[in-house]
């Protein structure tokens, strides 16, 4: 063993192209995330970004080009599938919070059957976790009777207790009402400051520069810009891209 | 209750604009129809004596007319859950009563009823129970293949449903005792009676349990696949327990239907309720008596069957409750 190796990038996009029928929604999309990257992913509706990083655990076919996650090429190969979704966490805009288990369960019925975790060690890990979201004490409950954002973070921490490697976003915080987005994006925060690899679809531009080590703007199924938030947000130097944020940011 | 609004609509059977109308129609219809000539005619007649015919039909009208205006008021008075409980036993009396007024024959009852209980409504549990459990594990299996992504699987799913759904149960159970053979088979009465019920049945809650797997939204899939889980762990732990709240309703109504329905195999001699309500009555001519015993018993079972159901419902509804 004398080569020196590299840890492969967190995910790894070349030539990424998918249709809807007869629609192209991505067009050869290249993308590399690195390990401990915060990314940061907007555009307008409709401009490719959902069914962009659901292509990256599957829930999303593609035609051409190569996804890698953690080294392995995705295939529709069962296990190597399979093998990916447990690398990669996702939050959804409508939470998909399983409503006929409690909080606890939720976050612990995924570690029992996935990681093969015994029901003591499922429910402590659980625990542990939802004290991170800072909602342990509503275990108990069901999500119906928690607010948006409490739903959300209990997502986030049934998504994190998995223990990926990548975490994926897809708007977090648009089915939320305006008070609540706080504290769904303060976890966030959180999450990255341990350094957790986040791709996060959002448009709060404030979350953006607060954590984000670099912002993408899709549209039209294309990268058309992407770099710093520093530059990324003072000089945006494609027309899409000004008229976009202008939109987002007043 | 499901949904209940913030308004007090005013009782609608104590406004006189409706209370009296619908009397003077009771008091007039039953005089019309000579009530007088009925059970309760004999009983007024009992309590008053007189003349029989015009006399006596207007007095059992306004009896009757009576007695419904001071159940309305009466009525009227109790709370919701009171109300629907008089209501109910008011109408399983008067059905009761309509038996009653067969004359029947109670010794005859009770020297038989022993054996309609023992051999027939035993049997008649003994298949349907058997038949339900067979139809579930059918229905299952029937509603997977119908959307998994196997086109094999989804045609021999859509013939069945198609076939089994699309001839008579009575035509099921004569092709498989009397078909069957013709094939080399013989089949008993009792698994033919079995075989027949948990094929039509199956095939019905096939598109129950479709429909029902259906009702959950795609993202439940999506975050239980997304988290790593197994197809079948995703079926069995997150979506047919949601399903549950959409499937139990119409398939609680398949499995009373069915318990009746084992009434058909009767055709082929298997010794359930209906056959020996048919058969009992036959040596001393009293047919009646046997029906009316086994249609009570028809119905107790039907009614155990109704509180089962709604068990299980509160049961799978509870987390869905805010
Ligand atoms: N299941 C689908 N079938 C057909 N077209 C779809 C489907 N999902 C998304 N699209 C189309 O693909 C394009 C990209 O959608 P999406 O990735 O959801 O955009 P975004 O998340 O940026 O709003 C849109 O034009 C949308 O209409
Ligand atoms: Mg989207």
């Amino acid at each position: 063993m004398t080569s020196v190796k590299t840890a492969p990038s967190a995910i790894e996009i070349s030539g990424l192209s998918k249709w809807y029928g007869t629609m192209q929604v991505l067009h050869d999309i290249d993308l590399t995330v690195a390990q401990g990257e915060r990314l940061v992913i907007c555009g307008p509706s409709g401009s490719g970004k959902s069914t962009l990083i659901r292509t990256i655990n599957a829930l999303e076919g593609f035609e051409q080009g190569v996804i890698k996650v953690a080294g392995i090429a995705l295939t529709r190969d069962q296990a190597v599938v399979e093998d990916v979704r447990r690398r990669v966490g996702m939050v959804f805009q409508q939470f998909n919070l399983f409503p006929h288990l409690t909080v606890l369960e939720n976050c612990a019925l995924p570690l029992r059957l996935v990681r093969s975790l015994s029901a003591a060690e499922a429910r402590d890990r659980a625990m542990h976790y939802l004290s991170k979201v800072h909602i342990p004490e509503q275990a108990l409950k069901y999500p119906a009777q928690l607010s948006g954002g409490q739903q959300q973070r209990v997502a986030i921490a049934r998504a994190v207790a998995m223990q990926p490697e990548v975490m994926l976003f897809d708007e977090p915080t648009s089915a939320l009402d305006p008070e609540m987005v706080k504290e769904v994006l303060d976890v966030m925060v959180g999450l990255a400051e341990e350094g957790m690899t986040m791709a996060v679809v959002t448009h709060e531009m404030g979350f953006a520069r607060q954590v984000a080590d670099r912002v993408i703007f899709m549209d039209g199924g294309r990268i058309v810009e992407q770099g710093p938030p520093t530059t990324f947000f003072t000089a945006p130097k494609n027309e899409r891209t000004q008229a976009f944020l202008q939109q987002v940011l007043h | 209750m499901h949904f209940r609004d913030n308004i007090d609509y005013p009782p609608m059977l104590t406004r006189p604009a409706v209370f009296f109308p619908l009397l003077t129609a009771i008091f007039v219809s039953l005089w019309w129809f000579g009530a007088g000539n009925s059970a309760i005619g004999r009983l007024v007649l009992g309590l008053v004596p007189m003349a029989e015919g015009n006399p006596l039909n207007l007095a059992t009208a306004a009896f009757v007319t009576a007695l419904v205006g001071f159940n309305i008021f009466v009525v009227m008075r109790l709370a919701l859950r009171q109300q629907v409980w008089l209501v109910w036993g008011e109408l399983a009396a008067l059905i009761l009563l309509f038996f009653y007024s067969f004359d029947l024959s109670f010794a005859f009852i009770q020297r038989k009823i022993g054996f309609l209980i023992t051999q027939g409504l035993v049997t008649t549990l003994y298949i349907s129970a058997v038949s339900i459990v067979i139809a579930t594990v059918l229905a299952l299996m029937g509603a997977v293949a119908k959307l998994s992504s196997n086109g094999i699987a989804q045609g021999i799913a859509h013939f069945y449903t198609s076939l089994f759904r699309g001839l008579p149960l009575l035509m099921q159970i004569y092709m498989i005792y009397l078909g069957l053979p013709q094939l080399g088979y013989v089949v008993d009465a009792v698994p033919t009676g079995i075989a027949a019920l948990s094929l039509c049945y199956g095939a019905y809650m096939t598109e129950i349990f479709r429909a029902g797997i259906e009702s959950i939204p795609k993202g439940q899939w999506e975050a239980a696949r997304a988290l790593g889980m197994r197809p079948i762990s995703v079926m069995t732990r997150i979506i047919l327990p949601q399903s549950m709240r959409v499937i139990i309703p119409p398939t609680g109504n398949q499995f009373i239907s069915m318990l009746k329905d084992s009434s058909l195999v009767s055709v082929v001699g298997v010794w359930e309720l209906m056959y020996l309500a048919r058969t009992q009555g036959q040596t001393e001519f009293r047919h009646i008596e046997m029906m009316v015993t086994a249609s009570l018993i028809y119905w107790l079972m039907s009614i155990v069957l109704e509180l089962l159901q709604k068990r299980i419902e509160t049961h799978f509804n509870k987390a869905a409750t805010r």
